[in-house]
């Protein structure tokens, strides 16, 4: 019998008009963690607010306007002035696009080389996997901070380079966590299968160990973005980071103290507050990502 | 388990290697050499001839080749001679023995601190779940991981300011000179500290505890009638310490790092103020020698957090 009268006499299941499944998942985020939900939308609110920082910022933040200079919160200045009368509310809405990018960026980028390095040390095993563990663990005995202060002595500082310092620090722990799936999935029949099809370690890898791994990389990049936003406003308020006059939340909290015994308060509340609020909504929007998309992975990430 | 511990303390030797190995490469590898950079971007000031900057060199031992440079230097760290900064006549030694003293009463405080502060209250939010003394915990916890700690510590100088009009003292006091005023300027510090790896411990302990409350052994326990306070102390509160164990290598990790943003805060004059004086001015042999000084003492954290999970947990460690 041919194919056609076959098809002729199966019922196939009709397909039912529903939402895509990409607006049911996002239905289901919603439903699991609305606090989770509400972190998200609080997130994409500030990066709106980053991306159009010249629209939103009611000054210039690097103008300076002597006759405000150390002003209190006025109607126009509704944060105030700093030291040399540049507007603060206009310096935090420009810092957060540096925060927000840094984050991002340093990120992305470090649990990308977390994801392909940890394939390849649990896929392939072997020298590669015992070298890389070694590796692994010296970059682990440092405090993220150190190192990331450690390789700022090396790379100079600038805005690049605390992307790819940050983005070191990140690394390890990412290549640990999907090292560990993939040791798990490596010997399941499906890598078999594919081992004697007779495909290649690399073609295993992209096209049969990847897709499993796309969930825990999700989960840890949204658990790393607050421990992002923190160790760049610490680096920065060191004054090793981002360097001024850009403003960032951590240098402009930077000099603060130093610059006079009694310090004008809202140089020291305000950014701090925006600090805050980001890293808990990134905290609160990254546990639920993983509680969403994989409850194992609790305690790890 | 003397094998274990033995075979563990060998298993960190390669780690240190690589810590000196990444340690040096950062700092002569990739930034050509220091005296080039300072005297390129100090303009007028440190403008030196050739021949002044190669004698800077020699002296210093940079043009000799980098495994001798690397060697001498071990060799350095290893006789407990870690050479002089650039700019200060005091040697490195004398200057972070001086103020170790500080940072690490600051740092086994904070430690002291989140154990009396993180552990009852993740078990008390586990063992009342759903419960009011489970909410109040929770935003506890919440609240104190996501705040930066130096923030913290600005706000608290910021307030001594304002409504005291007093600032903690920027001189080192040690503990044992005047207790009372030491405590002035380590407790604040160490209290942020606290609070953040408080934090920490107390979520870990909470889900700890949570999935050892469903355990049979629990629920025997209870069936046989024993009182529900010793259920907890006898029966959960020992398996549940296991995972915060672990998990307190990545929290005190934190908590290194974060101590040197935290004494920038209150300006107390620690290693980790020294190390950010050493960035400012750009004094090599210091910045190397204070990160090698962090980078052991985690991997003796690390090495003390697993030796306490071996003795913890008699299953672990003999294989």
């Amino acid at each position: 019998m041919d194919i056609a009268a076959a098809d002729e006499r199966i019922t196939w299941p009709q397909k039912v008009e529903t939402k895509t499944p990409r607006a049911q998942g996002l239905g289901r985020f919603v439903r699991s963690s609305p606090l989770g939900t509400i972190a998200a939308i609080g997130l994409i609110g500030l990066i709106v607010v980053a991306l159009f920082a010249d629209q939103f910022a009611p000054f210039d933040p690097l103008v300076s306007d002597y006759g405000v200079s150390r002003s209190p919160p006025t109607v126009a200045h509704p944060f105030g002035a700093d030291q040399l009368g540049r507007d603060t509310l206009s310096r935090i809405i420009h810092g957060a696009r540096v925060s927000l990018f840094v984050a991002l960026v340093s990120v992305l980028l470090g649990d990308s080389v977390g994801l392909v390095w940890g394939i390849a040390s649990g896929f392939l095993g072997g020298r590669f996997d015992l070298v890389s563990q070694r590796v692994l663990d010296t970059l682990l005995s440092f405090p993220g901070l150190i190192l990331a202060m450690l390789l700022l002595v090396g790379l100079g500082a600038g805005l690049q380079t605390v992307i790819i310092a940050i983005a070191v620090t990140r690394i390890p722990l990412a290549t640990r966590v999907i090292r560990s799936v993939v040791l798990g999935v490596r010997n399941l029949a499906f890598v078999e299968a594919a081992r004697g099809l007779g495909s290649s370690n690399l073609r295993i890898m992209a096209l049969h160990i990847l897709p499993q791994c796309v969930a825990p990389f999700l989960v840890i990049v949204s658990a790393n973005i607050g421990v992002a936003i923190t160790t760049e406003a610490a680096l920065s308020f060191l004054g090793i980071g981002v360097p001024p006059p850009t403003p960032t939340w951590g240098n402009m909290l930077g000099g603060v103290l130093a610059e006079s015994f009694k310090p004008p308060w809202w140089l020291v509340v305000y950014p701090g507050v925006f600090l805050t609020a980001t890293v808990l909504a990134a905290n609160l929007f990254g546990d639920a990502m993983r509680d969403f998309l994989d409850p194992k992975l609790r305690g790890v990430t | 388990m003397h094998t274990y511990v033995l075979r563990r303390m060998v298993a960190s030797v390669p780690t240190l290697f690589g810590v000196t190995v990444l340690i040096f490469v950062a700092m002569r590898v990739i930034p050509g050499d220091p005296i080039s950079l300072i005297t390129s971007e100090g303009g007028m000031n440190y403008a030196l001839s050739d021949e002044e900057i190669n004698a800077v060199r020699h002296s210093l031992g940079f043009d000799r080749p980098y495994h001798e440079q690397y060697l001498s230097w071990i060799g350095d760290v290893l006789s407990g001679e870690l050479g002089r900064s650039f700019w200060r006549q005091e040697p490195i030694r004398d200057q972070i023995l001086r103020r170790a003293p500080i940072t690490a009463e600051i740092g086994l405080m904070a430690i002291l601190l989140s154990w009396i502060i993180g552990l009852p209250i993740g078990i008390l939010s586990a063992v009342k779940r759903n419960a009011w003394p489970d909410y109040v915990s929770r935003v506890f916890v919440i609240f104190f991981v996501a705040v930066p700690a130096f923030w913290v510590g600005l706000l608290i100088v910021l307030a001594e300011v304002l409504i005291f009009n007093w600032r903690p003292s920027l001189t080192i006091i040690y503990l044992w000179e005047d207790p009372w005023r030491n405590l002035q300027m380590t407790l604040g510090p160490a209290v942020v500290l606290g609070l953040g790896v408080a934090a920490l411990t107390a979520r870990m302990a909470r889900s700890a505890t949570l999935e050892v409350l469903h355990e049979d052994y629990v629920r025997t326990a209870r069936a046989k009638g024993l009182r529900e306070k010793l259920v907890i102390v006898r029966h959960v509160l020992r398996n549940a310490l296991l995972p915060v164990v672990t998990i307190s290598g990545l929290a005190l990790g934190g908590l290194l790092g974060g101590s040197v943003a935290v004494e920038r805060a209150f300006g107390v004059p620690g290693l980790g103020q020294l190390l950010v004086m050493g960035f400012g001015e750009r004094d090599w042999m210091l910045i190397q020698n204070l990160v090698l000084l962090y980078g052991v003492v985690f991997t003796i954290i690390n090495l003390l957090i697993d030796l306490t999970y071996a003795l913890l947990d008699p299953r672990i460690g003999y294989s």
